[in-house]
């Protein structure tokens, strides 16, 4: 599925609610075949962009450009093909089978009279093998707990089989250890189907982690686009997020890595003084190690 | 990702879900079959008039005989069928409210349906004179059309469209306004009183050939549609926005699905009055053994919903003969408690 490698842009968009507006004349393009988070902060419009792309928004100015066409101008079934969709809130239905769920994202490569083949039970096999959840196949979803069900949902968009795949801050709600889970089956994704994947993080040290390439948003504007180590400066998070840090190596990854400096609890620079005043050295972080 | 399938369980038949849930679709559609047969067999055996089995089986056989038993077992065949018709009609649009609300607490009346074709109804005996059955029928056919074009234009206002809960309001806020329509002229005008007060009820006493001819065409293109949307409703109970990357129209989807309930829940409104309950419980019912998906859903709403009307139309028959008590009546009696377990069991706050 890694070829042809579709595209993804937006040409001076601007989207808004009512009258507000949230994203402001935007112009960007998605790496194809990469991992690519927006970041930004509250309220900045990364989950505006996100939807206005997943044309669940109109942009009332600029366009919304898949493999160069206008989205809009596409029937939606035939975006569907391409562009697979994780919203912030999926509902899940009262009782549904984890199976029958994974399955309605066979829906676009069905018509109205096509019926179910054999060739989409092993996609929803194949989908739930990869999220490691076959042994859940019959089980009510509503049963599961929050980390399977996001492998669930995961799922559906795998059975869905597009080359590009949008997700509304997918780790939400999840405690860290699922967080990184749900991540890393991400980038297995990415690797292993060359899925294009484009994500909405509110951690930015994951984000910096697991993406091949930052979106910094700032107002409903773009800051900076581009890898990771380049976007992720003190006067980044200065910029965007209005508050002071540090940012390091992050010891695990290499990636940046970034410390916070609140009011309290934080000692002047990286320095921190005794109890009898004495200033003591910052605390050495360990090389980064591959870990076993 | 652990490429290993560590279980051995087997890709059970996914496509129509887990084994022992098919089982238990197919068990409960034998049942729902069972209980439109013994309802059926009920309806033509039992009425305010007592006859004996022999009487049964001679009227349907020989429907020319004069005997007064076997034609008033005769007279029992075309309220059997409508009776059929109007719960299938209330199960099936209920059930397509449901899902395209993904309101647990939808019905007709929720959206004002009921409401619309009873108003209609009552215009039309105050200032057009109307007394006939046919009469009423397209009246309340179009105060149905009407009151849900009307719930869904006003909920569809501001962003985000239709959404279930603005739906819910603008349909409670109708179905008040339009109830308060009907109580002033029938408060002001004993006449139409007198004649609108059996309609309102919910009766099948007065079914004939000649009417469920006229009806059936509507039942049927109401049917057609709400098959049609069964897979967009499967998509919409995901959510809006999984059913838009899904590909699927969603607003066209409610439309059409919208057009499907009036012409089910408005027709059967129209013809046999406003009964109450069955488009709100039989969905629910039939959940609990087809799961949540619309291709099983809708075909057994439509056999439960049958079986259940017409078991309550025998049961007002005979419960105070020679009297007969109105199906609407009964169905309301049977159905509050499972309305109020509904309730129970999804906290409203999710509504």
């Amino acid at each position: 599925m890694t070829d042809p490698v579709h595209t993804l842009a937006v040409e001076g968009i601007t989207v808004g609610y009512d009258d507000r507006v949230v994203v402001h004349d935007m112009t960007l393009e998605i790496a194809p075949g990469a991992v690519t988070a927006i970041v930004g902060a509250n309220g900045c419009g990364k989950s505006t962009l996100l939807r206005a792309m997943a044309r669940l928004l109109r942009a009332r100015t600029g366009r919304v450009l898949l493999d160069g066409t206008p989205i809009d101008a596409m029937p939606s079934r035939e975006v569907a093909t391409v562009l697979g969709l994780l919203p912030q809130a999926p509902v899940c239905p009262e009782g549904i089978a984890v199976a029958d769920l994974v399955g309605r994202g066979r829906y676009p490569h069905q018509g109205w009279f096509r019926r179910w083949t054999a060739q989409d039970d092993a996609v929803v096999e194949q989908a739930l093998v990869a999220t490691d959840i076959l042994d859940l196949a019959d089980r009510p979803v509503d049963e599961l707990s929050g980390g399977q069900r996001q492998r669930v949902w995961i799922a559906m968009a795998l059975a869905q089989q597009t080359d590009v795949l949008l997700l509304d801050e997918p780790t939400t709600f999840l405690d860290v250890a699922h967080q990184v889970d749900v991540l890393d089956l991400l980038v297995d994704l990415n690797r292993d189907r060359g899925t294009t994947i484009v994500m909405v993080l509110h951690d930015l040290n994951l984000a910096a982690r697991y993406a091949d390439q930052l979106v910094a948003l700032t107002d409903g504007r773009l800051y900076a686009q581009g890898d990771p180590s380049d976007v992720v400066t003190e006067q980044m998070v200065r910029d965007v997020f209005g508050m002071a840090a540090r940012v390091v190596p992050d010891p695990v990854s290499g990636t940046p890595l970034v410390l916070p400096m609140g009011r309290h609890r934080t000692g002047r620079g990286a320095q921190r003084t005794d109890d009898a005043g004495a200033t003591v050295p910052p605390v050495e972080l360990p090389a980064a190690q591959p870990v076993p | 990702m652990t490429l290993t399938a560590t279980t051995g369980t087997p890709a059970s038949p996914l496509g129509v879900g887990p084994a022992s849930l098919r089982r238990r679709r197919v068990l409960g559609l034998a049942v729902c079959v069972l209980g439109v047969l013994l309802a059926v067999v009920a309806s033509l055996a039992f009425g305010s008039r007592v006859v004996g089995w022999s009487d049964v089986v001679a009227g349907v056989l020989h429907p020319e005989t004069s005997d007064i038993a076997q034609a008033a077992v005769r007279s029992r065949v075309a309220r059997t069928v409508l009776g059929l018709l109007v719960g299938a009609a209330l199960g099936v649009g209920g059930a397509v409210l449901q899902g395209l609300t993904r309101n647990p607490l939808a019905d007709p009346a929720l959206l004002g349906i009921s409401s619309g074709a009873s108003l209609a109804v009552v215009l039309g005996i105050m200032l057009l004179g109307m007394s006939t059955l046919t009469q009423y029928v397209w009246m309340a056919f179009a105060g149905a059309a009407l009151a849900s074009v009307l719930v869904y234009a006003i909920g569809s206002l501001g962003r985000e469209g239709a959404t279930p809960l603005k739906l819910a309001l603008a349909g409670a806020a109708t179905t008040a306004a339009l109830g308060s329509g009907v109580s002033m002229v029938l408060l002001s005008r004993t006449d139409v009183l007198d004649t609108f007060r059996f309609w309102q009820v919910g009766s099948l006493g007065r079914a004939s050939f000649a009417e469920i001819g006229q009806v059936l065409p509507f039942l049927a293109v109401g049917a057609v549609l709400a098959v049609g949307c069964a897979r967009g409703m499967d998509a919409i109970a995901l959510g809006d926005d999984v059913a838009v990357g899904l590909g699927q129209r969603v607003g066209a989807i409610r439309a059409v699905g919208g057009a499907a309930a009036v012409l089910l829940c408005g027709t059967a409104v129209a013809v046999a009055g406003p009964i109450g309950f069955v488009g709100l419980v039989i969905p629910h019912l039939a959940r609990t053994f087809t799961g949540p998906s619309h291709r099983w859903l809708l075909p057994a709403s439509a056999a439960l919903g049958a079986a259940l009307l017409l078991a309550a139309d025998v049961v007002g028959r005979v419960v105070a003969r020679p009297q007969e008590v109105e199906v609407g009546i009964v169905t309301a009696v049977l159905g509050a408690p499972v309305f109020i377990a509904i309730i129970r069991r999804h906290k409203v706050a999710t509504l």
